[in-house]
């Protein structure tokens, strides 16, 4: 570590006596934390906390058919169990495993179980975070699009473009994320879901509507970071583009976009931790993301404390890996 | 090659400044025109207007017999055919050398890449830096850098160059290197405008020299003429303020 040379050298036992301080203060936080929960008879029970990601479950094979077990027959690893129906029919059931339920001459009705086998399946928690992942990848998908075409508008001198992606802007910023989801979920939803059951086409999930609340909200912010980084380009680099015949949008992507990207770079990826933590908010319209995943695992669990901390720890390695990832992309996009 | 017909040109933001005041000039094929004047005298204006970089309030500005006033012409074809060299180089900084000089061929001219190549190391050769053919231009001295936006103006082959101040933003011990190169090019026969404070550039290299002051012509003429007999006074105040 490099002193500024603006304060007085210090020395080093100094300096690791501060590195002290900081663990110290850290670890009571923490402990007092841990002693409070004690005080108040918290079990804390850590060792559950693996299962919500991945469980090994037991599927149950289940009958189709009433009648009677006809043969139970091993082959190797699995087992087949045939059902000699009422009606007739013989219907083999396979059951990996072999963990077989039912002996030969049992009565079967319908719905009865004949074996089991076991199988890893992604836990409550694994199932919101890759929602999360999904949600907020689209949305910032979507979300540079619109912001890509909403800078260029910003800055056209067309003032149907212009005046659009002021307002697009003034409106989005101006109003809280978790009403314009309720717009979205609630009423342009309803609407366009209602429209397509008219024409007889398929209803579109929330998630969606979830994606397009995100995107339609980031890509907002991103047309204002598009638009700064654009006009921080010297207005040199476009005539000269320009005056060599190039046109507008020929300028735009070989001169002028390419050189704002750099600068883009890192307001964007700040505008991209927001998204991801914002993606939380859709658990209000029932998309079971992480947030909302974490609350349905503590309603069966009991264990709000180990869960809350999980999904902030979560949160944390989805934001953390993107600005490892932007942080690699500035590098390389660095000249040389 | 070039006609100017009495354009006007106003700039009202941040304050009404008339900038250019019924300016007509006529420049013919391989004519090397030299603009002086004082700061603010409207050169770099004049200089913009005939590739349309800015556009003249009122008036007919004719390229190659093409009104780029129209608003039916398109501007970016003529513009192929007119180079400019600004007093800031305004390389392009996120691509080499080479690429600077063969993008607009490629995405203008639709040429082949190959073809491109070499006509951008042709004309590196030309202004004599083949060498830095693959370096990003922040590597380069100012000389360097002018010279290499002389050849990514060359490029396209144009007609017509235009120069604004290209020697400006220079060190002193650069200058000759880019002097030489436009000398060379005039001497090629390339019609050209230019604005610069390089007297001896202006005496040994001009067919003509325009003196501007306020937005006006005021006088035109040989080498010989102003540099030895002036007729207007501003003329004369103005070279003897420079030489
Ligand atoms: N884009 C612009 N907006 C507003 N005013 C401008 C603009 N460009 C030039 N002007 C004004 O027009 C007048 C002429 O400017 P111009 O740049 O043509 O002068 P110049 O002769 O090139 O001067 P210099 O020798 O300093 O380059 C000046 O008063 C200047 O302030
Ligand atoms: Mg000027």
């Amino acid at each position: 570590m490099q002193a500024s040379g603006l304060d007085r050298n210090r020395s080093p036992l100094n300096y690791y006596t501060w590195v002290g301080v900081f663990f110290l203060v850290f670890t009571l936080i923490i402990g007092a934390l841990y002693v409070a929960t004690i005080k108040i008879d918290y079990v804390w029970r850590w060792y559950r906390m693996p299962s919500y990601f991945v469980n090994l479950e037991q599927v149950p094979i289940i009958s189709d058919h009433a009648g009677s077990v006809a043969t139970v027959t091993k082959s190797g690893e699995d087992a087949t169990v045939v059902v000699q129906g009422d009606d007739g029919t013989a219907n083999p059931y396979e059951i990996p495993g072999a963990d077989v339920w039912v002996d030969e001459g049992d009565t079967i009705y319908a719905g009865d179980t004949l074996g089991a086998f076991k199988e890893w399946r992604p836990g409550i928690l694994a199932q919101g975070m890759w929602v999360t992942l999904k949600v907020s990848l689209y949305s910032i998908i979507f979300g540079i699009l619109i912001g890509l075409i909403g800078g260029v508008a910003r800055i056209s001198t067309n003032p149907a473009l212009k005046w659009s992606a002021i307002t697009y802007v003034e409106i989005i910023r101006g109003s809280p994320l978790l009403v314009q989801i309720f717009i979205w979920y609630f009423v342009l939803a309803t609407l366009i879901n209602n429209l397509l059951l008219k024409y007889g086409l398929r209803e579109i999930d929330a998630i969606w509507y979830g994606v397009a609340a995100l995107a339609t909200f980031t890509g907002a912010y991103v047309t204002e970071i598009v638009r700064a980084g654009i006009q921080s380009i010297h207005r040199g680099q476009i005539e000269a583009a320009r005056s060599l015949g190039m046109s507008g949008p020929q300028s735009l992507r070989y001169i002028i976009l390419p050189q704002a990207m750099r600068r883009i770079l890192p307001p964007l990826a700040g505008q991209f931790i927001s998204l991801i933590k914002d993606s939380s908010l859709l658990g209000m319209i029932a998309v079971r993301e992480l947030t909302k995943a974490t609350r349905e695992g503590i309603t069966t669990s009991l264990q709000p404390y180990e869960f809350w901390f999980v999904c902030a720890i979560l949160y944390l390695v989805l934001t953390f890996t993107l600005s490892m990832f932007v942080q690699y992309l500035e590098k390389r996009m660095a000249i040389q | 090659m070039i006609e100017v017909r009495n354009i006007y040109k106003t700039f009202y933001v941040p304050h009404k400044v008339q900038a250019l005041v019924d300016v007509s000039v006529e420049i013919t094929a391989g004519e090397v025109v030299v603009v002086i004047g004082p700061s603010g005298s409207g050169k770099s204006t004049f200089l913009r207007c005939l590739n349309h970089l800015e556009t003249a309030n009122k008036g007919h500005i004719l390229i190659d017999g093409i009104d780029i006033l129209d608003s039916r012409t398109n501007i970016n074809k003529v513009r192929a055919e007119v180079g400019m060299v600004f007093q800031s180089f305004n390389l392009f900084p996120h691509k080499t050398v080479l690429e600077n000089i063969t993008l607009a061929q490629e995405v203008v001219r639709k040429r082949p890449k190959k073809e491109a190549h070499e006509k951008a190391m042709g004309l590196l050769d030309k202004v004599g830096i083949q060498e830095k053919a693959g370096v990003y231009p922040d590597q380069l001295s100012g000389g360097q850098q002018q010279r290499v936006a002389i050849a990514r103006a060359l490029a396209m082959d144009p007609k017509i160059m235009l120069f604004d101040e290209p020697t400006s933003a220079l060190d002193p011990e650069m200058i000759g290197e880019v002097l030489d190169v436009m000398k060379n090019l005039a001497r090629e026969g390339m019609t050209m405008v230019v604005v610069t404070h390089e007297m001896g550039f202006a005496r040994e290299v001009a067919d003509r020299v325009l003196f501007m002051d306020g937005g006006k012509i005021v006088e035109v003429g040989s080498p010989e003429h102003f540099f030895t007999n002036p007729t207007h006074d501003r003329t004369k105040l103005f070279l003897s303020q420079i030489l």
